[in-house]
């Protein structure tokens, strides 16, 4: 039988059309979206709490020689500890300002020295040559007793 | 046995009509000409990647994921896996001749123009794949967790970091937190063995099926005028190409065998950056740019602004084909030659300064 054109079914009206468009669309976007969403959420890292440090022991006075720096654990942060050549004890962070290498201390040069692109700071943790832009943030040393206590700077 | 694999192939052709696919192979021409031993280095990078793949996939099964196994791990492996320091040292070795000879692929491209209409599509490809590739380097490298490479990736995602807009979230996401520990290790394990392999295969796929289709760009400086010469790929080309592959394989051995890879210190979150410490070679030339940059420039960090001049550049240079109308005319562009001299000039200097500092 030859199909009458009464019988084809007409195409929908453009309104119409539109309107399923949007539609189909948005459905889709919003698909995506409710998969896309709990995606990159999963991937963004859970903060996950730290016991705020204020302050550590560093250990006895005799355990550092003078004209040394030692790298000390202040929570989950690297604090270098120096002690100059007449004995006073002087802390900065160790992560150095340009991209976060842990700096030492160069006995040879008397400067705190960054491996990673030769940035120097003096014992002041003041940047004095290479590419660090900024000072290291300084530390307060304590001797209590025979004790060297660092803690943060108020 | 002949008879039993014409059956065989009888009853696959009947179903797929395999015919046409071997056909296809038999009419395959390669030009050549005297730019043709270039034609090398794409399958030579192939196959440095199927290394990777199958070695990577042996060391899998040894190698443990986290910050207090991985570097006891790839210990283990060399010391008392029976070939494992083979297994390896091949590993790390393949995955530097890859580097050099998709560098060596690319360039040569770039110089014989074979990137202009109609192979838009393959060039771009390829430049991703680049792209992963340094991201194959820079997360595998990580993985045998020791010194250098702790503070190659503190450094590395530092600088993804200081991107204006995207880079903390970058930062946050790379290192899976604030600093770079054992979940960074996780993640980073995640993307070398899962998410690039996955993304790599695609535009390997469509790379490959490009040149299927539209077959070897040749140079424009041909000579129109005398008769074209060509190759059968089937087996002439195909076999030169294996050739080659068995050469490389053999340089591989050498390399691993001679030249064992260190593993170094274990990494240590508390320890200074050790003296002499650089990032891996293909990366020495942006280091040395970065560090002969002053602090501020212009009121901007200057690896800031260094980073997104880098940034620019290879965009710019992703995006020759459509920029280089002449050459796509089929006109002749020296200043295509004068810029891809420039910059192999200013990669192979800097790498050297990198490397003797």
């Amino acid at each position: 039988m030859i199909a009458s054109p009464e019988d084809t079914p007409k195409a929908p009206e453009p309104e119409k059309r539109d309107f399923l468009k949007l539609i189909l669309g948005g459905g889709i976007i919003a698909w995506l979206a409710s998969v896309l969403y709990p995606i990159l959420s999963y991937l963004k890292p859970p903060v996950q709490s730290e016991v705020e440090v204020q302050s550590v022991k560093a250990g006895k006075i005799s355990a550092f020689e003078k004209d040394s720096g030692t790298i000390v654990r202040f929570g989950n942060k690297p604090v270098i500890l120096i002690r100059t050549a007449n004995g006073n004890f002087r802390a900065f962070s160790a992560v150095c300002t340009h991209l976060a290498c842990t700096v030492q201390y160069r006995k040879d040069m008397g400067v705190i020295w960054c491996a990673c692109h030769n940035g120097k700071y003096d014992l002041n943790g003041r940047n004095i040559s290479g590419p660090p832009p900024r000072p290291l943030d300084e530390y307060r040393v304590i001797v209590q007793g025979e004790e060297v206590v660092i803690s943060k700077k108020s | 046995m002949k008879t039993s694999l014409k059956k065989i192939y009888t009853w696959i052709n009947s179903r797929v009509e395999l015919d046409d696919l071997v056909q296809f192979m038999g009419k395959k021409y390669v030009p050549i000409n005297r730019h043709s031993v270039w034609y090398y280095f794409g399958g030579v990078s192939l196959f440095l990647f199927i290394i990777q793949v199958v070695t990577g996939i042996l060391l899998l099964m040894y190698y443990k994921g986290s910050d207090s196994l991985a570097f006891e791990s790839i210990q283990f492996i060399m010391s008392k896996v029976q070939f494992g320091w083979l297994i390896r040292s091949i590993h790390s070795w393949a995955a530097n001749l890859f580097i050099l000879a998709i560098f060596v692929h690319m360039f040569s491209v770039f110089f014989t123009k074979a990137y202009r209409a109609p192979r838009e599509m393959t060039w771009l490809t390829g430049m991703v794949m680049l792209l992963l590739a340094f991201g194959f380097g820079f997360s595998g490298y990580l993985l045998p967790w020791n010194e250098l490479a702790f503070f190659a990736t503190r450094v590395g995602t530092d600088i993804a970091g200081i991107l204006p807009v995207i880079g903390k979230p970058m930062l946050t996401f790379l290192r899976a937190g604030e600093d770079v520990t054992g979940a960074t290790l996780s993640r980073f394990f995640g993307i070398h063995v899962a998410i690039l392999p996955g993304i790599f295969i695609v535009f390997l796929s469509i790379h490959l099926l490009l040149v299927q289709r539209q077959g070897m760009s040749e140079p424009l400086d041909g000579h129109h005028d005398t008769e074209r010469k060509v190759m059968p790929f089937f087996p002439n080309f195909l076999l030169r190409d294996l050739l080659l592959w068995l050469i490389v394989l053999n340089v591989l051995a050498i390399l691993a065998v001679f030249f064992p890879w260190e593993l170094g210190k274990k990494a240590d979150a508390f320890a200074s950056a050790p003296a002499g410490i650089k990032p891996e070679w293909y990366f020495l030339f942006m280091y040395q740019t970065l560090k002969y940059l002053p602090a501020h420039i212009l009121s901007m960090d200057g690896e800031v602004l260094g980073v997104l001049l880098f940034g620019a550049a290879g965009a710019l240079w992703t995006l020759v084909p459509f920029w280089d109308k002449k050459s796509s005319r089929g006109e002749r562009n020296r200043f295509i030659n004068y810029l891809g001299l420039f910059v192999v000039l200013f990669i192979i200097v800097l790498t050297i300064i990198g490397w003797l500092a």
